[in-house]
C-alpha cells in the first residue's frame, strides 16, 4: 500500500469539504473493493474519508411507496431488514447473495453504487426499481445515474446520502454466479412498476449494467418466465473474458430471467 | 501517526500506526496474536476473519483506523481462561474438521457468526455461509459435520 492520510468526518458537509479539497482524496465506505485495490497498488488516495461515522447515511425506512436505504447500510442489513423484505422481497434477497457473509458484513449499498462495477449486483436493482439516487447536493434518477463502466453521473467531492426504492409491484432477481469471484456472470433484475415493465441486466455489458429492451417488450405483453426464456439477446455490446463469451452470456440472460420469475434462480 | 484503540478480546489495547496499517496487521504486528491467519491477502480466502463489534469480518480488507473504539475478537478469545476449548474448537477437534489447520481460525470465527444468528443450521445453510472461507485440505465434510456438532453442544439437544 502506498501511504496516505485518514480522515473520519461525522457530517456529509465536512465529508464532502474534504474531498472537495484535493481530488486524490477519496471517500471509503465498506471498503470491500477500495481496500483492495490500494492493496495492489491500483489506487493511490490522498486523505481516506471514512464515511461510518456520519450517522445520517444508516438506516432504512419506508416512505410512503419508497423504501429508502441510507448510503452506509450493509449488505446484510438490507439482506435481514422486514421492512425490505416485506415491500420488495427481490432487493433483499439481492443483497443476501452478494459476495459471502463477511463481505455482506461490512459492504455497503452506497459503495457499490458509487463504484458501478460493470459486475456488482446493486446496479441491476436500482435501474430496474428505477431508484432515485439522493446524494449531497441532488437526486438523481438511475436511468441518468449510471454512466458506463465504473463510471457515474457523481461529480467529485459529491456524496450518495441515500437511495429510494419505489416498491415495485412485482420483482425477481436472478443471478449466474462466477464460482471463484461470488460476482454475477450474469445478473437479471426484473420489475413491474409504475413507470412499466422494467429489466436490468449486469455481468454482461462491455459498459456496465444495462436496461435490456428485448426483456421490457417481452415482459410487457406476458410477465411470464415462458415469455423471458423466449427472448433472444444480441451478444454485440456484451462482454466476453476467460469466463465466458459474448454470446454465452446473451444466451444466459433470458435463463436468468426466466428462472427469476419462476423463483427457481 | 494516528493512535488507534480497540478492546480486543476483553482487553483495551492501543498502538500508534501508520493509516495504512490493516486490521490483521495491528492483532498479528502489534499485538503478537498471530491465531489469526492471512492467506490470501485479497479478502476471498477468509482464514482472518474476526468478529467486529460482534459480525464476522475480513482482518485483511479493514483497516485499523476504521476499527477505533471497536470490540474485536479473534481466535485467542474463545477458549476459557482456564483452557477449555469453546464448543466449536472442540468440535472441529472431534469431528476432524481441520487437517494442516491454517484456515481453521477463519473457519471458526466465521461459523460462531452463523451459530449466532442461526442455531441450528441446515447443511446447505452451513455450506453457503462457508463461501467465504476457503479450505484446501479436508473437502469441507468434515468442516461442515463439526459446524453441526457445535450448534447440537451449543444448543443444548
Amino acid at each position: 500500500m502506498y501511504e496516505f492520510q485518514y480522515a473520519k468526518p461525522s457530517t456529509v458537509a465536512d465529508a464532502s469539504t474534504t474531498l472537495s479539497a484535493d481530488e486524490a482524496n477519496q471517500p471509503l465506505a465498506g471498503g470491500q473493493t477500495l481496500i483492495p485495490t490500494i492493496k495492489q497498488r491500483l489506487n493511490a488516495p490522498g486523505t481516506l474519508v471514512d464515511l461510518s461515522g456520519i450517522g445520517e447515511l444508516t438506516g432504512i425506512t419506508r416512505e410512503g411507496s419508497t423504501i429508502v436505504i441510507g448510503a452506509m447500510t450493509t449488505h446484510a442489513t438490507v439482506a435481514a431488514n422486514a421492512t425490505v423484505r416485506d415491500a420488495i422481497p427481490a432487493l433483499a434477497k439481492l443483497a443476501g447473495g452478494i459476495g459471502d457473509p463477511q463481505v455482506r458484513n461490512i459492504g455497503t449499498i452506497g459503495g457499490s453504487l458509487a463504484n458501478n462495477d460493470p459486475a456488482a449486483d446493486y446496479p441491476s436493482a436500482a435501474l430496474a426499481l428505477n431508484a432515485t439516487i439522493k446524494t449531497s447536493t441532488r437526486e438523481i434518477p438511475a436511468d441518468d445515474y449510471f454512466q458506463g463502466f465504473f463510471t457515474t453521473a457523481l461529480e467529485p467531492g459529491e456524496l450518495i446520502v441515500s437511495v429510494a426504492f419505489p416498491i415495485p409491484e412485482q420483482a425477481a432477481y436472478g443471478r449466474f454466479e462466477q464460482r471463484a469471484s461470488r460476482y454475477p456472470m450474469v445478473g437479471v433484475f426484473v420489475a413491474k412498476t409504475a413507470s412499466g415493465i422494467r429489466a436490468a441486466v449486469t455481468g454482461a455489458g462491455q459498459d456496465g449494467v444495462f436496461r435490456c429492451a428485448e426483456l421490457e417488450t417481452a415482459l410487457t405483453s406476458d410477465f411470464s418466465a415462458k415469455a423471458a426464456e423466449a427472448v433472444k439477446v444480441p451478444a454485440d455490446d456484451l462482454m466476453s473474458d476467460l469466463h465466458a463469451s459474448a454470446d454465452y452470456r446473451a444466451a444466459l440472460i433470458p435463463i436468468m430471467a426466466s428462472r427469476a420469475i419462476a423463483g427457481t434462480a | 501517526m494516528p493512535t488507534v484503540t480497540m478492546r480486543v478480546n476483553g482487553a483495551q489495547t492501543s498502538a500508534d500506526v501508520p493509516e495504512n496499517t490493516l486490521l490483521v496487521d495491528y492483532i498479528r504486528e502489534h499485538l503478537r496474536l498471530t491465531g489469526t491467519h492471512v492467506g490470501c491477502d485479497t479478502s476471498q480466502c477468509g482464514a482472518c476473519v474476526v468478529h467486529i463489534d460482534g459480525k464476522s469480518a475480513k482482518s485483511c480488507t479493514r483497516l485499523a483506523t476504521q476499527c477505533e473504539g471497536s470490540e474485536v475478537l479473534t481466535i485467542e478469545g474463545l477458549a476459557a481462561p482456564n483452557g477449555t476449548l469453546h464448543p466449536l474448537q472442540a468440535a472441529f477437534k472431534e469431528a476432524h474438521g481441520l487437517q494442516c489447520g491454517f484456515c481453521t481460525p477463519g473457519m471458526i470465527m466465521s461459523t460462531l457468526d452463523l451459530l449466532q444468528t442461526n442455531p441450528k443450521p441446515t447443511d446447505p445453510e452451513i455450506r453457503s455461509w462457508l463461501k467465504g472461507n476457503i479450505c484446501r485440505c479436508t473437502g469441507y465434510q468434515n468442516i461442515v459435520k463439526a459446524v453441526e456438532l457445535a450448534a447440537d453442544e451449543m444448543s443444548g439437544s
